[in-house]
């Protein structure tokens, strides 16, 4: 049967009827009708599935299409603060050439034979994210930096063979949901309390917390909240006494101005590359990596895929492969190989690496610094307004801070709807997840916002918490 | 000018090869590639430096030893090593089977790369997300359709986590019944994914392997044995990576329901089924789709993808929150059952890999109903050809339902070219690269002896199909009178043979540059 409405798709070749009767005779068959042979009637569809008619041309479809997506508002013409996770960072245009380049675009599971330049791109990745955090394993990238830092804690509890994580309480809700549901039932998770002044870890509660029972201490710098953690160093020492392992989140964005958290005592790190020249694509550009020494024993609890380079048996070429393979489920062992691996995110991960081999060190300096100065004046300025403290707590903040608008007398979600009417995307509310902070809300502020935009925002709020 | 023969069967190919640094290997100091946008003098003037303000404890006190190369070199760099990626849209890609390479429509990437799409924070508003909400919950529509499952989430940004979504939702449901504590074991067969084990394994299951039955079906009599009041659930690929459908799944799909049990379908083999039988009618509780692979969105080079995960109107209060809905209105995400005490919570930050949704509507949109049961029927004519002909090849075999047909692939085996010759499939695989060709073995273990998995998909023409075959038959005919050619392929690649052996060896293992430098010798 031909498809109604069409001669031939421009999709299938061989929708073609003439091929199509070749084809059948080929095999012994009629029509399109005598395939399926296998499957019984009784599950057969006996009238066809119930969609819209489909566009009888390309053009038609585009114009759909982008009927819909003229909907959204998107943070190019409006002005975004919003971070939580996903941040709007400037994308350098070769990120995007070369992300979208059909042959990596297409590509799958090759070998390095015919997927060589995806072998070395991805190994190069690898190798640029182990320069940023200073360690010397990095894997294929996984879904996200939940689904990282999960695995993360979960390669902590198989090498100290204990069952109890601690985590802090000031992390993004939705990571720790993902976090519990990928660690129960074996793992279970701890909240820490933190600071109520600085809103750093609070180290007296995480003594308190440690014992023999802990794989692992689980902490982010920056914080969720913004912070940068002073007491790294002193966490990983907590961690270590109690004979667990130290894991530390990281923004890779901040990484060119603050220490890698493998200077400060960590065993294992996570994160998310979306920072690193990826779209923010409404939360599909997420990205998670961990890292963590050379060490045999933390090499073989990686679930994920690890491309390591290798001769070939010609002298003088580099040639590529898995390493340790049969550590993963698409070894030989299925259901004892770790956790299990599949489809993740390795474009994002070749991405990240092009926009650090364009970034570099100065570019990622220059990064944290203007990132730094923005976000600080944001908080001087925004402090300036009655009612408003520009930073809730008094740490140092890397890009994201809690702005506290409770002596406003306004509610986040009003004063938020008030600032889309005037262009500007206001920062996350956090009375949901953290009703003990009252109406503040995260704040994100980066290399893209200029001293215009941040003076707007002031005016903006100025306006709001008075209307 | 005399013109160009285009008799022969086999290409002449050769991939480009670049002979290309090592990133690192190009650094020359003080170049670089782009610069930052800098702090106003106004904002320095009011706050400094801004990175004095670092406590001493956080502070970089070394760079970091990223390369410092100009713009033109890493561009030129990254395009020369995506010249020597065989991607799918410069290679007739029927070697990898179980996961569907089919063509991607360019118009559908040029909509998802749009800034409507791409410049989205995931924390909007609703009411500034309308478009991709639509689309989203559209999709979803459609995804009930095509499966006849009642709500889809788009959480699972893969098909391995989909499985581990689905068996996450197993465990809630089990745990919402008071019976998570008996029911503690996940039946499989060896021929679906290895995620179909390794993800309930790591949720706590015990996996029950069945093995086939001489025809190549999961063997009904030890599946019955199997499934107990201690089934949680059947986690099943239909057909299998053999390509043989189980014409007998629904008296499983019963049978585990019998038992209390729920049973979960692996869909990465959906696109010789699309619009001729669904999950619903063949009796699963919940399903998933490949965005990535039966709804023709990029693989790149594994990921970011999308598991799109269908469930019963029963185990709807269990997914992922948010879930989208549409009140008339507006479109909105519904967070609602994440009030539910045994919701799963979250699988996935924010709400998956929206611009993968987008090119799988697109995709639907450009098709239809009945282009959709076209994908199905020629992905499955030319695969039950390129089975014909292949099978019609002397060294080759496929075991099991011997005259009938098969889905959406095939796995093959070259036992009697091994036999005969000494040459095994993995050197086939490199052999094939020598001209242009991809050629995937299978997954391990290799149940089938010398196995491969080829899956034509709907997207070759007979030509292509023709070619690949005759591509293979070249490489058998040397097998027999010159093995030594496939023994030392390949040898119009960008690289030789690689010596894998010191992969597993911690002392030699070198997963980056850095750890590559201390390793290796000069």
């Amino acid at each position: 049967m031909a498809i109604k409405g069409y001669k031939s798709h421009p999709y299938i070749p061989n929708s073609v009827l003439e091929v199509q009767k070749e084809m059948l005779k080929e095999i012994g068959l009629n029509s399109l009708e005598e395939l399926h042979a296998e499957i019984p009637d009784e599950i057969k569809l006996k009238e066809g599935i119930n969609l819209p008619k489909p566009f009888q041309s390309e053009y038609e479809l585009k114009r759909h299409v982008e009927g819909i997506l003229s909907k959204n508002k998107t943070c190019k013409e409006n002005l975004n603060f919003l971070g939580a996770g996903c941040f709007q960072h400037y994308v350098p245009a070769l990120c995007d050439e070369i992300n979208s380049r059909g042959e990596f675009l297409t590509a799958y599971g090759g070998e390095p034979y015919n997927d060589f330049g995806r072998f070395q791109a991805l190994f190069e990745y690898q190798s640029l994210v182990a320069e940023l955090v200073d360690m010397d394993v990095v894997n294929v990238p996984t879904m996200d930096g939940a689904q990282a830092a999960a695995t993360a804690v979960r390669m902590a509890a198989r090498i100290t063979q204990r069952d109890e994580v601690l985590v802090p309480k000031a992390m993004d809700y939705e990571k720790f949901l993902i976090m519990k549901n990928y660690c129960a039932p074996d793992l279970t998770l701890i909240q820490v309390a933190y600071n109520k002044e600085n809103g750093q870890l609070d180290l007296e509660d995480l003594r308190k917390k440690v014992s023999e029972k802990t794989a692992a201490i689980f902490f982010e710098n920056p914080s969720f909240l913004g912070f940068i953690e002073e007491n790294g160093q002193e966490i990983s020492n907590i961690a270590h006494d109690a004979g667990a392992l130290s894991v530390v989140g990281v923004d890779p964005s901040s990484l060119g101005v603050l220490a890698p958290p493998s200077q400060y005592g960590a065993d294992i790190i996570s994160g998310d590359l979306q920072p690193l020249g990826i779209h923010m694509n409404y939360g599909g550009g997420q990205s998670g990596f961990i890292a963590t020494r050379d060490e045999e024993k933390f090499v073989m609890e990686f679930p994920s895929r690890l491309f390591g380079i290798a001769p070939t048996c010609v002298e003088g070429e580099y040639g590529f492969g898995d390493v340790a393979y049969d550590r993963t489920s698409f070894g030989h062992h299925r259901h004892e190989g770790k956790e299990y691996v599949g489809t993740q995110t390795a474009l994002w991960g070749i991405t990240a690496g092009v926009y650090l081999a364009t970034m570099g060190p100065k570019g990622m300096y220059e990064l944290g610094k203007t990132i730094m100065q923005k976000s600080q004046y944001a908080v001087k300025r925004l402090s300036e307004i009655k009612g408003v403290k520009g930073s809730l707590f008094t740490g140092v903040n890397f890009k994201e801070f809690v702005v506290d608008f409770n002596e406003t007398g306004k509610r986040v979600k009003e004063i938020n709807r008030l600032l889309i009417e005037k262009g500007i995307f206001g920062g996350k509310d956090l009375s949901k997840d953290f009703p003990e902070l009252g109406e503040s809300a995260l704040y994100c502020v980066t290399e893209v916002h200029t001293k215009e935009d941040i003076d707007k925002l002031v005016v903006a709020i100025q306006e709001c918490v008075k209307a | 000018m005399k013109r160009v023969n285009r008799n022969y069967k086999v290409r002449n190919f050769h991939q480009a090869k670049w002979d290309e640094p090592i990133i690192f290997e190009l650094s020359k100091r003080g170049e670089r590639g782009v610069l930052v946008p800098q702090a106003e003098d106004e904002i320095v003037d009011l706050v400094g430096d801004g990175v004095s303000k670092i406590p001493a404890s956080m502070v970089r006190k070394e760079a970091p030893k990223l390369p410092e190369i100009s713009q033109p070199r890493v561009l030129r760099h990254y395009m020369r090593l995506s010249q020597m990626t065989l991607g799918a849209d410069v290679n007739i890609e029927i070697g990898q089977g179980t996961c569907t390479v089919k063509y991607s429509p360019k118009v559908n990437e040029q909509l998802a790369r749009m800034p409507e799409m791409t410049e989205l924070h995931p924390l909007q508003h609703e009411s500034t997300v309308q478009g991709i909400l639509e689309i989203m919950y559209k999709t979803d529509l459609y995804m009930r359709e095509i499966s006849g499952m009642d709500r889809f989430t788009f959480q699972p940004s893969g098909g391995s986590q989909a499985i581990m979504t689905m068996a996450s939702v197993v465990r809630a449901y089990h745990k919402a019944n008071r019976e998570a504590d008996k029911r503690d074991e996940i039946i499989t067969t060896i021929y679906s994914h290895p995620s179909d084990a390794a993800a309930p394994a790591l949720m706590g299951y015990k996996i029950i392997y069945i093995h086939p039955d001489k025809d190549g079906y999961p063997d009904f009599e030890a599946f019955k044995a199997a499934v107990s009041e201690k089934t949680a659930a059947f986690i099943v690929a239909n057909p299998e990576d053999t390509g043989v459908y189980n014409k007998r799944i629904k008296e499983f799909t019963d049978l585990v329901h019998e038992k209390g049990g729920l049973c979960c379908y692996d869909q990465a083999n959906a696109n010789g089924l699309l619009g001729v039988t669904r999950a619903k009618e063949a009796g699963f509780d919940m399903c998933f789709f490949n965005l990535h692979k039966t709804f023709s969105t990029p693989h790149g080079c594994g990921g970011p993808a999308t598991g799109a995960m269908g469930v019963i109107k029963e185990l709807e209060k269990f997914l992922p929150a948010p879930l989208i809905d549409f009140d008339g209105e507006n479109y909105f995400l519904n967070y609602e059952i994440a009030n539910s005490p045994y919701a799963v919570g979250k699988v996935r930050l924010f709400n998956g890999v929206a611009p993968v949704v987008l090119k799988a509507y697109a995709w639907i949109m450009s098709l239809g109903a009945q282009g959709l049961y076209e994908v199905a029927k020629v992905a499955v004519l030319n695969n039950n050809y390129l089975f014909k002909k292949l099978m019609a090849i002397d060294c080759v075999d496929a075991p099991y339902t011997r005259g009938k047909q098969r889905v959406e692939q095939v796995r093959y085996t070259l036992e009697k070219l091994t036999k005969d010759t000494g040459i095994k499939t993995e050197d086939i695989q490199r052999r094939m690269m020598d001209f242009g060709m991809h050629y995937w073995t299978s997954h391990h273990p290799y149940y089938v002896p010398e196995p491969a998995t080829l899956e034509p998909t709907e997207t070759p023409s007979k030509e292509d199909i023709d070619e690949y075959i005759a591509t293979l038959e070249h490489i058998f005919k040397e097998a027999y009178e010159n093995p030594e050619i496939i023994k030392t392929a390949p040898h119009n690649s960008v690289c030789h043979r690689v010596d894998e052996s010191g992969m597993d060896d911690p002392k030699q293992w070198a997963i980056t540059w850095r750890s590559y430098l201390k390793k290796s010798t000069t």
